[in-house]
């Protein structure tokens, strides 16, 4: 029978949450680098048991741990990210100029070829590449290099880059997305990038249909048909046709379109799920009550999922990385919340109940399905 | 032997329980103890001071026989009490809540 393995990364340590294909009863396991920041874990799509977490803090920087054998070891790979070139500025939240400065990885994306091959998305903005299982990290300086690299700025969370999207058949062909720059796209495997942006609007910049200055929060593809691509940005839900040249908005009969995760069914490539959460400046569902939104239409048409969620006095949030889905038959949702709640659903969001209800903030939600 | 204190953290992380031990050839710096703490512990690159600037981190103090030694220059000698092992050169982190 098939297995779940759930990799969960919060404020204060990282999370494995395991299960039989029956996702009724769950093991956990944890807290790995208790007391750290991990902002994202997420296993190699061809060697399962090859994981990459990414972990940090204000006091200790920046480190990268790897596993092999799923979790229940780990190693400490390289950490050294170093951008190349002259690092040039990009706006602070002010409009004035501020050079390139590291941070912390926001996002691991193994290959989906080589477990040895990983991107990390980083702060401030930059794609980085490492070969060699996390040994050493390269940019791939042509995201940062863009032209429009000066004009970029912070979105409330930091100037990170948190989405990565590899074509599953071009490996040419990788999106990513920045806040707050918007989505970009390389047809050459990162050596030039190109904004993605045509159709998005957003009030809240001086020009609203800027060719960057975007806040996208995430975007997700479905394998089956990558040239489809769903955003969800600061407010408003999106959809591209053509591979991001352009895109439509399709919030539809949502009550609010704000909101940070965005994630797609395995086995219905338009049917998609979002979170609502109320406004830009009150980071919770509408009401105090949690509630996740399926279009079987690929937008437009939303349907609220309430049954196992919290309906009275919620006031988490659900970060953008922290949805995920696995590839059963039903397909399961899973997604974590800043109150420590992660929320599973074995009925592609029919129904939910919690995994596990206390744990620190959620930041990532990561699912494998394994044999 | 140069005796150094890391945080609590950072003793997790290197897999050390107490005081680690240094032994250094030549002069005792905040350079020469930093070296050699990340040759014995390379897990520990990049934590305490930045890889590519070689700056201390913000949030990281480093004290020794009573003294704030974080603004020396880093290839300045530590205090004799250090280099000889009688007192422990500290690294601390800042305190802050949550």
């Amino acid at each position: 029978m098939s297995k779940v393995r759930v990799l969960v990364g919060t404020r204060k340590g990282a999370f494995i949450l395991e299960s039989d294909g029956k996702r009724e009863r769950w093991d956990v396991s944890g807290p790995f680098f208790a007391g750290w920041e991990m902002y994202h874990l997420k296993g190699s799509p061809v060697d399962p048991n090859r994981l990459y977490a990414s972990q940090c803090s204000d006091w200790f920087g920046q480190l990268i741990q790897r596993s092999n054998d799923g979790g229940k070891t780990w190693e400490p790979v390289g950490n050294k990210f170093e951008y190349e070139g002259v690092t040039g500025t990009h706006q602070w939240y002010d409009g004035t100029p501020r050079p390139w400065e590291f941070k912390r990885v926001w996002h691991i994306e193994p290959s989906l070829t080589d477990p040895d091959d990983v991107y990390a998305g980083i702060e401030d903005a930059a794609i980085f590449r490492s070969t060699d299982g996390g040994q050493i990290w390269n940019e791939l300086p042509g995201l940062r290099g863009h032209g429009s690299g000066p004009d970029w700025q912070p979105g409330a969370g930091g100037m990170c880059l948190h989405t990565i999207i590899l074509h599953p058949s071009d490996a040419n062909r990788i999106y990513t997305a920045i806040s707050a720059a918007g989505a970009f796209r390389t047809d050459d495997g990162g050596k030039s990038w190109r904004p993605i942006n045509r159709g998005l609007f957003s009030q809240y910049i001086p020009s609203p249909t800027a060719e960057v200055g975007h806040c996208v929060h995430h975007v997700a593809m479905h394998p089956s048909r990558p040239g489809t691509l769903y955003m969800q940005k600061h407010w408003d839900v999106m959809r591209s046709n053509d591979a991001g040249d352009s895109w439509e908005e399709v919030s539809g009969n949502l009550p609010t379109d704000f909101g940070f995760v965005i994630d797609v069914h395995a086995h219905e490539p338009e049917t998609i799920y979002v979170v609502p959460i109320k406004s830009d400046s009150e980071h919770f569902p509408l009401d105090g009550k949690l509630t996740v939104y399926r279009s079987r239409t690929g937008g437009n048409d939303w349907e609220a999922l309430t049954k196992g969620l919290p309906q009275a006095n919620c006031y988490v949030n659900v970060l953008r990385d922290a949805m995920s889905v696995d590839s059963l038959d039903k397909c399961g949702i899973y997604f974590g919340t800043t109150g420590g709640q992660v929320y599973g659903s074995a009925d592609a969001g029919d129904t939910w109940a919690p995994i596990v209800r206390d744990l620190p903030a959620v930041l990532s939600v990561e699912v494998q399905t394994l044999p | 032997m140069i005796r150094v204190v890391l945080p609590a953290h950072l003793r997790t992380l290197a897999h050390v329980d107490s005081e680690v031990e240094l032994d250094i050839k030549g002069e005792v710096t905040l350079n020469s103890v930093l070296d050699a703490l990340e040759a014995m512990y390379p897990m520990l690159l990049g934590t305490i001071r930045d890889q590519v600037t070689q700056q201390r981190r913000p949030f990281l103090r480093f004290f020794a026989c009573e003294e704030d030694l974080s603004y020396q220059s880093p290839d300045a000698p530590l205090p004799d009490a250090v280099a000889s092992g009688a007192e422990p050169f500290l690294v601390i982190g800042a305190i802050a809540g949550g």
